[in-house]
């Protein structure tokens, strides 16, 4: 049976514990692949300038980049190099939904998450992306304090 | 677009008055500008608002709404039969989740949103129904409903003739459509009327989409903390525009980005507020719709004034035709031009069908204009130019009079959406005029920068003075587009028509489908 597990990065430290947990993880089941997401929170619902739409492809292209270079490629290297068959993707959306999506469309039978990073205000009032994953993922969820 | 002439040069004077010394230099320099404005742009205003001899009817208004007629039957009443569609669009039901990130039709929808609803739908209502009466509503609504093809036309075209350039920035618009509509269709003079339509938007840039919110936003403040030198408001306001569109600081229009739509639906809450508490009078008050669009209940001219106030009010208003809304829509990202067309149906029908009603139900609902009890009939003012009201009040003094008769703190609120509208759409004018400013001049760093400059020093002129033929020769210049837009449209359609049949056939057969999101 091939298992495919699933590790959400949110650029910080905790998304650091989960790949390290999800190697770990990884190891002791014999998993057949580890993909590492990143989302980029974005909303199609957002007010922008014209100016600020204008520009949008090209600012798309860059956080792209960005997140690639930055998160993402660094994570899959350091799974290859430990001897793991990784891959990474990087997406726009609503973290919890997209993260789910991508991970139904992949065939990951698990996501790993770093425990909330998001704090104050915003985590009152909407929760945090993980505890929204955690309600609606559609596969099981390990979160990694 | 925030046209009317609701506040009139009576600011400026009442400023001048505090500061007798300074008042004589003012109103020397004032009465200099306005000459020479006056003298050099007169004719060309006085063509483009011209009535038709013998009435009070602008040919302009007929110019926008034959074209908005025609459009409507071109497309087979596309407004109607893509209605729901577009609702499916703006939602995002046929998005492909691997776009996610780019412009979505929501964004692009709400960009142009903004920089049309505004003062036009407060203050512009309340002239149209204080001349025409509740009538005037009736045929506002007709024109806003045919509008919505003119703006399906002009999008799908902006969205299908923009320039895409390598570092992935576009630029769309009336100009781009023109010339390489005309080139595609073999036909001459499409580079020369792409050029003399980008100088009127300039034009009309600062001036409808500067200078008069500019004018109209110092108006609205003074009228709240007392009267006090307009440059102030000026150069307040140009140096958070010169923050937003020379500083690139973002967080600035972010928030008005944010607090406008946000005031946009305070606004028809609150007039949602005011008819359901009154909801045994909303039989009445269309009633009165009816009766007044086929009778004119008394009012000016009859049911001939009503029709001139109410289409004059719409086509100001949501600007069909007029091309500044095809420059804000294409920059969505699409593979389908035509979808943008869709969505841009909506944009008359938020602005004119549903905000601008609401303003006049609460103003009729209100009964803030005096009825005859004998006739049943509005009576009119001394003037016999207006219908009287209960406090003399015209324009936005109007509207905030009759929110004030249901929420009487509402009248704060609506002076800071205006102030806001105001500021919200001269951002957006910033954005159109600087296109068609690149247009002819180039998209160096230089130049934009030299555009964007003279912007915010239109800002400071405008709220500084009273200038009343530069007000309507920008007025002007802003038809003006429309003139060469509307005409351009005209060859241009058959295009359009070929996307839809393209675009509709495979929406039948399935080939265009939703995405599971």
């Amino acid at each position: 049976m091939t298992v495919k597990l699933v590790v959400g990065l949110d650029g910080t430290e905790t998304g650091d514990r989960a790949l390290a947990f999800a190697k770990d993880l990884a190891s002791k089941i014999d998993a057949s692949e580890l993909i590492a997401i990143y989302v980029i929170e974005w909303s199609p619902f957002t007010f922008q300038t014209a100016d600020e739409n204008a520009k949008r492809h090209l600012r798309r292209e860059e956080e792209i980049e960005l997140a690639t270079s930055r998160i993402v490629e660094p994570a899959v290297s350091a799974l290859r190099k430990a001897g793991f068959n990784a891959r990474g993707i990087v997406r726009h959306g609503d973290v919890a939904e997209t993260l789910d999506k991508l991970t139904v469309e992949n065939e990951g039978s698990q996501i790993i998450v770093g425990r909330a990073s998001a704090d104050g205000f915003t985590k009152r009032m909407f929760g945090s992306s993980t505890q929204n994953l955690v309600m609606h993922a559609s596969v099981p969820v390990t979160v990694v304090g | 677009m925030k046209k009317t002439s609701v506040f009139g040069p009576t600011t400026a004077l009442a400023a001048m008055v505090a500061n007798p010394l300074a008042a004589q230099d003012a109103v020397g320099i004032d009465d200099k500008v306005n000459q020479v404005f006056a003298d050099l742009t007169g004719p060309f205003v006085s063509l483009i608002f011209a009535p038709f001899p013998g009435t009070s009817f602008p040919w302009i208004v007929m110019w926008l709404v034959i074209a908005a007629t025609v459009f409507t039957l071109y497309f087979g009443f596309v407004q109607f039969r893509f209605f729901k569609h577009a609702v499916q669009l703006v939602k995002g039901d046929y998005s492909d989740p691997n776009d996610a990130g780019e412009v979505s039709h929501f964004q692009a929808l709400a960009t142009a949103l903004s920089g049309t609803v505004g003062l036009g739908n407060i203050a512009g209502v309340a002239v149209a129904v204080g001349i025409g009466g509740p009538g005037a509503t009736f045929w506002m609504i007709l024109a806003g409903l045919l509008g919505m093809a003119s703006k399906f036309t002009e999008c799908t075209l902006g969205v299908k003739y923009r320039n895409e350039y390598e570092d992935g920035t576009v630029s769309g618009g009336p100009m781009y459509y023109i010339s390489k509509g005309f080139n595609e269709l073999g036909l001459p003079g499409g580079k020369i009327l792409a050029v003399v339509f980008s100088i009127f938007c300039i034009l009309g840039a600062l001036g409808g989409g500067n200078m008069f919110q500019a004018n109209q936003a110092h108006a609205q403040i003074s009228g709240i903390v007392g009267d006090y030198p307009g440059w102030i408001t000026g150069i307040i306001f140009a140096a958070v525009v010169f923050a937003v569109i020379v500083g690139g600081i973002k967080s600035i229009a972010n928030v008005t980005e944010k607090v406008v739509p946000f005031m946009g639906i305070l606004y028809v809450g609150a007039a949602l507020v005011i008819l359901i508490v009154n909801y045994d009078q909303i039989g009445w008050a269309f009633g009165q719709i009816f009766a007044g669009a086929f009778t004119g209940l008394g009012v000016a001219g009859g049911m001939v004034g009503a029709l001139i106030q109410g289409f004059k009010r719409a086509a100001f208003s949501n600007e069909a035709g007029v091309g500044s809304a095809a420059i804000a829509h294409s920059a969505v990202r699409t593979k389908e031009p035509i979808t943008e067309g869709f969505v841009s149906l909506l944009e008359p029908l938020i602005d004119t069908v549903v905000i601008c009603t609401m303003t006049a139900l609460v103003i009729v609902i209100s009964q803030q204009m005096i009825i005859n009890p004998e006739t049943g009939s509005y009576m009119l003012n001394e003037a016999g130019t207006a219908i009287a009201t209960v406090d003399g009040n015209s324009g936005v003094a109007l509207t905030s009079a009759a929110f004030a008769s249901g929420i009487s703190w509402f009248p704060y609120v609506l002076a800071i959406a205006v102030v806001l509208f105001a500021f919200s759409t001269m951002i957006s004018w910033s954005y159109y005029g600087l296109k068609a400013w690149t247009y002819l001049f180039g998209e160096s760093k230089t130049s934009e920068l030299v555009f964007k400059v003279i912007f915010c020093v239109f800002i400071v002129i405008g709220a500084a003075a009273s200038l009343g033929p530069v007000i309507d020769f920008s007025d002007a210049a802003i038809f003006a587009m429309a003139v060469v837009n509307i005409f351009c449209l005209y060859f241009l359609m058959k295009l359009v028509k070929t996307e839809l049949s393209s675009y509709a056939a495979r929406l039948d057969s399935g080939e265009i489908k939703k995405f599971t999101h």
